[in-house]
């Protein structure tokens, strides 16, 4: 559909959540914002191509996760940004035990395949079904859930369970290493 | 909220078992984290590259971009 002052107000009002998506898949403010505004500019460049009544978000979080797939293969060997810099995009100050609490989950966040954790952070940050996260990805339904699932078992694993780093097939080789090794 | 490391929950037996307090718990956090950035608003430069946009056919809100915060 053509560009509408509307439309124009609808895509202004997913900027917020473009970025905290950004944020999220990239760990890197400047380089998140760097990818909204692409995404921005790619979007405003193909507006005809966008389907007036559908999902303008779900549109708009595909053309950024699609950029990020295309930036993260051309980056992937450049040095990943220091520890904290998501920390300083922040505003709020939080207490020291929520801030301790906060990098934990967000260094953990980061461990996670990138399949999955953009996969959890779409359900579960960003508010999207199953079906729409789906459409975004290029991928099944169940693949979503799936990938879902295993983000959460993983974190939950690496966040509230003493000693363990990981659990599913690694401990169940650690298991068979260790009973065999001695 | 309560001290984090002492409630540290039992081991999940098995995928898809998640201990329904710690995926409420994973949920709550990951949307804590979301929340910060999407109060921030739209910046600056976000907001001037859209609205400097010519819309054909409908009048322009304004000559003048209007900063926000």
């Amino acid at each position: 559909m053509p560009l509408t002052n509307a439309l124009r107000d609808d895509i202004l009002a997913a900027v917020p959540s473009l970025r905290a998506f950004a944020i999220s898949l990239s760990g890197n403010a400047d380089r998140a914002d760097d990818l909204v505004q692409e995404t921005l500019l790619r979007a405003l460049a193909n507006i005809d191509s966008f389907q007036p009544g559908s999902n303008l978000p779900a549109w708009l979080f595909t053309i950024l996760r699609n950029l990020f797939r295309s930036d993260y293969r051309k980056r992937r060997r450049e040095v990943e940004d220091a520890e904290g810099s998501y920390a300083k995009t922040l505003k709020s100050q939080p207490g020291q035990n929520a801030h301790l609490e906060f990098e934990e989950f967000r260094a953990a966040l980061e461990k996670l395949p990138q399949d999955q954790r953009e996969a959890l952070i779409l359900v579960g940050a960003s508010g999207f079904s199953y079906e729409d996260a789906a459409a975004i990805c290029g991928c099944a339904v169940g693949t979503i859930k799936s990938r879902v699932n295993r983000a959460r078992s993983k974190l939950s694993a690496m966040l509230y369970v003493e000693g363990a780093e990981d659990f599913g097939p690694d401990d169940t080789v650690r298991a068979v290493i260790g009973s065999s090794g001695s | 909220m309560k001290d984090f490391k002492a409630q540290k929950a039992p081991a999940p037996a098995k995928q898809g078992g998640l201990n329904p307090e710690i995926q409420a718990r994973i949920g709550h956090q990951l949307r804590a984290m979301y929340d910060d950035v999407v109060r921030q608003g739209v910046p600056d430069r976000f907001a001037e590259l859209i609205r400097k946009l010519d819309v054909p056919g409908e009048t322009p809100t304004s000559g003048h971009i209007e900063g926000r915060d």
